[in-house]
């Protein structure tokens, strides 16, 4: 796996090209980009800063990807999240989940980011005309979560 | 023992604080520390009191109010997160 917490964006096709260069028993490769938007709960937002705890991050992300791995079929798999700060349009996580058939990449691919946004130790402030605020967690998100303890 | 205590993001700007050191009894559960800083009062008892929501970890794992603490150890309180 590869798991990386940085500041600089990231590049979809060299990533993609980085999991599947020699290989020939990956079917699929299933993919999430997390972007910044310039609206949120009607509030025009222009910068958003992401604070994360260094040590505990990368941990976590792993942690989530040996889960993944536990329940489905992932020959591997790709996590970049950036931090600090970034502007409406800038992409802020990369999953890449390769397997050799879809039902495992899309699932383990969704599964990723369900925990990610539960467990992963980031958090986002905005930056409004009002001033910044934290953005809260979303109840939705922890109810996506929990949808993974009863399936496959 | 000694442990390392950090806070972050909304929580810390409420405490002020980014990290701090304490020195506790032996066998002091992550309840108990809780306890200890809600006495000190003002934004300490406001932010760690009954109903509000945040989180723990020890050693850079999601850690629960029972978790017992061990000797230069970590522990780290935040608000619910909100990456990806």
């Amino acid at each position: 796996m590869r798991v990386a917490v940085q500041m600089e964006p990231f590049d979809i096709a060299v990533e993609h090209a980085r999991l599947t260069q020699n290989r020939t028993d990956i079917g699929a490769v299933a993919s999430f980009v997390g972007l910044c938007r310039s609206d949120n709960d009607a509030r025009a937002v222009s910068a958003m800063t992401l604070e994360h705890y260094p040590g505990m991050t990368e941990k976590a992300l792993e942690q989530i990807v040996r889960e993944a791995q536990a329940r489905w079929q992932v020959l591997d798999c790709t996590i970049i999240h950036r931090v600090g700060r970034l502007l409406p349009g800038d992409g802020i996580v990369l999953v890449l989940v390769a397997s050799a058939h879809r039902r495992d990449a899309f699932a383990a691919c969704e599964f990723i980011m369900d925990y990610l946004k539960t467990r992963a130790p980031f958090w986002k402030k905005e930056a409004t005309n009002d001033g910044e605020r934290w953005v809260e967690a979303r109840e939705s998100d922890d109810e996506a979560a929990a949808r993974w303890l009863s399936q496959r | 023992m000694d442990i390392r205590i950090l806070y972050f993001a909304s929580l810390r700007e409420r405490l002020g604080r980014a990290e701090e050191r304490l020195t506790l009894a032996d066998g002091t559960t992550v309840a108990a520390l809780i306890q200890q800083l809600r006495l000190r009062g003002g934004a300490w008892a406001e932010a760690f009191a009954e109903g509000q929501a945040y989180r723990v970890a020890v050693e850079q794992e999601l850690a629960s109010l029972v978790t017992p603490l061990g000797d230069g150890q970590e522990v780290a309180f935040f608000p619910p997160v909100t990456g990806g």
